[in-house]
């Protein structure tokens, strides 16, 4: 049973199970024919050829030297002027990041960058364009920052140079209405300057603990490490006061608010130590603490740069759209489109905006907004939905909405949407800290009361020092750490996660929802294709060329399973509903339904049968099925007994006795899901009290992976777009889900005996706090010691967690 | 005593300086992206040579 594969197979794959020889030189694609040759090397297409010998040209082929095969694959051919609308001064101006009177300074986002020979690659593209002086290549980001001078070159040319040699900026909608926001730095500037601060106070402060009194005078050392807690205090600990003030302000008492409180607390009980020179102060306690649990935010809030979670659909759209007016083709940017305007849609561009079809045989592939496979077609006079893609030839529509007000951008306008802040439950993290620090005011009051019946004068020493002993900073540096360390092993085995919050939703999740399309099945495999029979060479090369003579999807199917084929087919009929015939080199050939080829008796084959007959006999059938990936089954079988699942599909209900066996009896199984219904669905979970986790991939699945308590989009090639969501999964990893949910459990739990541990530090400090003997050495001793232990205990205990994960990856790959 | 505070000014000295270097570094974004300058360092230049300054 052969199965077709598509030809884009990602790298992963590539370098496990094809040898060099028969790839192509320049993207590594297996080659379909060695006809494709320049200067002895095989190309599996002319884009790559093209490609090749435009950098052969002009010497760069170090590119080849650099990595084997660093290209990608070029098949879909880039409209001559499709950066025509680069020329547009509006447009540049909105694009490009300053300019003065020779040079211009942009920065484009390019997908493809990948690896160390698309940096030397880009780098020297000054050596294709004379115009462009500099160009630095930010791989994190996959950002190119280009300079050049606007005297020799443009804009479009540099844009348009960039696609010769397979390098397309990626430019969108987005682009257009929001700058890129400034790089935060502040955090890595505060941690530096508490990093400094720290070790000089820690220093400083061993002469006054380790001398014996009379050695030295301590007063200079005292007041250094004032100063040098000062920016500390100040400046470096900013991002504790601004989040307690934060949370204040909405009336929540969140773990930072204890933790400023300690901070300050520290601060003026140390100031008022070293003014009455009562003792040197706890400023290297202080200042440790502070520099830790800064380390512990930057770690944990370290995101994936190249990954963005929040694309809605202006990511998908272009920025700008061929406009008709007086017969005279204009790029005009999408945002400046209004009714009533007359569109030219290129082939295999997107329909931006609502509109009725004036010219032209649409073919409208709607599976970016709803999931349905098919193209439909539509003919003059019908309106056309925005968000859909024409697939054959040029198409002009009149426009009946704006951009922002079409059916698929209307989606992200819903109330539910806008009420998002609210989706996000509180960590369990702040009311431990919370019920901590009552628990801790309670100790200080008792022992406030105590002191104050037997010595008043050791009120202000033990209160404050319980108040610096007891903060729960071991907690923040526990939460914080492990959040880190997690994120870090699940980005490992390819599943992404937005933020630390998303570790405990899924967590929590007891409804999972799949999408169909993308999601359950395999986009690389599409569809597979089993044939009963035997096929000669001639008689395949027939149906190859029969098939590509329509556009019917079972059609298209077998295009791809047969090869490109041109031959002449004469007398090409196409039946409706019933099959489609035709005589290619003499061979008539009829392919359909088993009435129409004439067949006996239908076999029975799982999916869609399509018989064929050459010269009136019968040469076997073609069953054609929608693949899954692989191992789907045993997923949803393990899944099934822990949760609630639901499918939720845009195409028809074809599949449903199948997904009926996957999914199991008990789940719910929804078809022609428009993306409003499914966020509704996804909504009505919610409403019965339903932790959801919507697990899907296109457009289509945003609103509802917007609304889930954890929206995970799945991707089988992260250079791809995926829409807004907590979590972006790898295609292929999607099988681990049930190990990633296991360690987003086992994440709480790793907290939470952190925390009990760190609480024999707490309770040793204030042992020696609620006696007021606590002295800074004391202090100076635990702090460190807590906090690097902790630190220790979370990674240890991160890393055995995620043992089964390993484990299951690594005999998934071994499949 | 007059040798420690001579030495107490040398190692903060030193230790500024660090700091400041940090600074720079941050400023300059050096930050930003840690696979790029790890590789760029490893091209040959073959014509041309100011390419990456």
């Amino acid at each position: 049973m052969p199965v077709i594969r598509h030809p884009l197979r990602h790298r992963y794959f590539r370098t496990m199970d094809v040898a060099t020889d028969n790839c192509c030189y320049h993207c590594g694609e297996t080659l379909l024919t060695t006809r494709i040759v320049a200067h002895d090397k095989c190309f599996c297409c002319e884009g790559c050829r093209l490609v090749y010998e435009i950098l052969e040209e002009n010497d760069l082929c170090t590119y080849y030297q650099l990595n084997e095969q660093p290209g990608v694959s070029w098949r879909l051919p880039v409209r001559a002027d499709k950066f025509a609308c680069l020329d547009d001064a509006r447009l540049q101006q909105q694009l490009i990041q300053y300019r003065d009177d020779t040079h211009t300074h942009v920065n484009f986002y390019v997908p493809h960058i990948h690896c160390s020979s698309c940096i030397w690659l880009l780098e020297s593209l000054h050596r294709l364009d004379a115009g462009v002086e500099r160009v630095q290549v930010n791989f994190v980001r996959k950002e190119v920052r280009i300079v050049f001078r606007q005297g020799e070159t443009t804009l479009r040319k540099v844009a348009e140079t960039m696609t010769s040699i397979g390098y397309e900026p990626y430019l969108s909608l987005q682009d257009l209405q929001q700058k890129a926001p400034r790089v935060d730095r502040r955090l890595i500037y505060q941690i530096g300057v508490a990093g400094f601060c720290f070790g000089n106070v820690m220093l400083l402060s061993f002469p006054e603990y380790f001398s014996s009194p009379g050695d030295i005078d301590p007063i200079l050392f005292r007041y250094l490490n004032l100063l040098l807690a000062l920016p500390v205090f100040l400046y470096s600990a900013q991002a504790f006061y601004r989040s307690a003030w934060g949370g204040l302000k909405h009336g929540f008492l969140n773990i930072d608010v204890p933790i400023v409180l300690a901070i300050v607390v520290t601060f003026t009980r140390s100031l008022i130590d070293i003014l009455t020179g009562a003792g040197p102060g706890y400023f290297d306690a202080m200042t440790g603490i502070v520099f830790f649990m800064l380390a512990g935010r930057i770690l944990q809030e370290k995101t994936y740069k190249g990954l963005s979670f929040d694309r809605d659909y202006k990511s998908y759209f272009p920025i700008a759209v061929t406009v008709i007016e007086d017969k005279k083709e204009k790029a005009v940017p999408l945002p400046e489109i209004k009714a009533g305007q007359t569109l030219l849609i290129h082939n295999n561009e997107l329909v931006p905006a609502d509109g009725i079809l004036v010219k032209g045989k649409a073919l409208i592939d709607y599976s970016f907004v709803t999931g349905e496979s098919a193209p439909v077609e539509r003919s003059a006079g019908e309106i056309i939905y925005a968000g859909g893609r024409q697939t054959e030839g040029n198409i002009e529509l009149l426009t009946i909405k704006e951009v922002a007000q079409s059916y698929l951008t209307g989606l992200w306008n819903r109330q539910e949407l806008r009420e998002e802040e609210e989706k996000k439950s509180v960590s369990f993290v702040h009311l431990l800290a919370r019920n901590f620090t009552w628990v801790v005011l309670m100790i200080a009051a008792m022992t406030a009361v105590w002191w104050g019946v037997y010595d008043a004068a050791n009120i202000w020493p033990a209160v404050t020092a319980i108040l610096i002993v007891a903060c729960p900073c071991a907690l923040l540096l526990a939460s914080s750490f492990t959040n880190a360390h997690m994120l870090r092993l699940l980005g490992k085995h390819r599943f992404y996660l937005r933020d630390a919050g998303a570790i405990e939703r899924m967590a929590e999740a007891d409804a999972i929802v799949f999408d169909k399309t993308g999601t359950l099945t395999d986009k690389r495999t599409g569809v597979t294709i089993s044939h009963r029979g035997l096929l000669t060479w001639e008689e395949r090369e027939a149906l190859g060329s029969l098939v590509a003579q329509s556009t019917h999807p079972l059609s298209e199917a077998l295009a791809g399973y047969c090869g490109t084929f041109r031959q002449p087919v004469k007398d090409f009929r196409n039946v409706e509903g019933q099959g489609i015939s035709g005589s290619v080199n003499g061979l008539a050939m009829k392919l359909g339904n088993a009435t129409f080829t004439g067949a006996l008796h239908e076999e029975t084959a799982r999916g869609s049968a399509v018989y064929l007959s050459v010269n009136g006999k019968i040469k076997g059938h073609f069953s054609v099925h929608q693949s899954y990936r692989e191992g789907i089954d045993t997923l949803l079988r393990q899944l099934r007994e822990r949760y609630q699942l639901a499918l939720l599909s845009g195409d028809n209900d074809r599949e449903a006795p199948v997904l009926r066996r996957l999914m199991g009896p008990g789940a719910e199984l929804r078809f022609r899901q428009q993306p409003g219904d499914k966020l509704d669905y996804v909504l009505q979970l919610q409403q019965e009290g339903r932790k959801v986790m919507m697990i899907g991939d296109g457009l289509n699945d945003a609103g509802a992976l917007k609304q889930s308590d954890i929206g995970i989009s799945v991707t089988d090639d992260t250079n791809n777009f995926t829409p807004a969501s907590d979590a972006i999964l790898d295609g292929r990893q999607l099988l681990l889900l049930p190990y990633f949910i296991r360690l987003c459990r086992a994440n709480k739990r790793i907290i939470m005996i952190s925390f009990v541990y760190s609480l024999t530090y707490n309770i040793t400090g204030l042992f020696f706090a609620v006696q007021a003997k606590l002295s800074p050495v004391i202090a100076a001793i635990l702090m460190p010691a807590s906090s690097i232990s902790i630190i220790l205990l979370t990674w240890c205990m991160s890393w055995r967690a995620a043992a089964k994960l390993r484990k299951a990856d690594k005999d998934h790959r071994k499949d | 005593m007059s040798v420690i505070i001579l030495l107490l000014g040398a190692s903060l000295t030193v230790a500024l300086i660090f700091l400041a270097a940090f600074c720079w570094s941050v400023k300059t974004g050096q930050m930003e992206d840690d696979y790029s300058p790890a590789h760029r360092i490893l091209f040959e230049e073959k014509k041309e040579t100011d390419q990456n300054k």
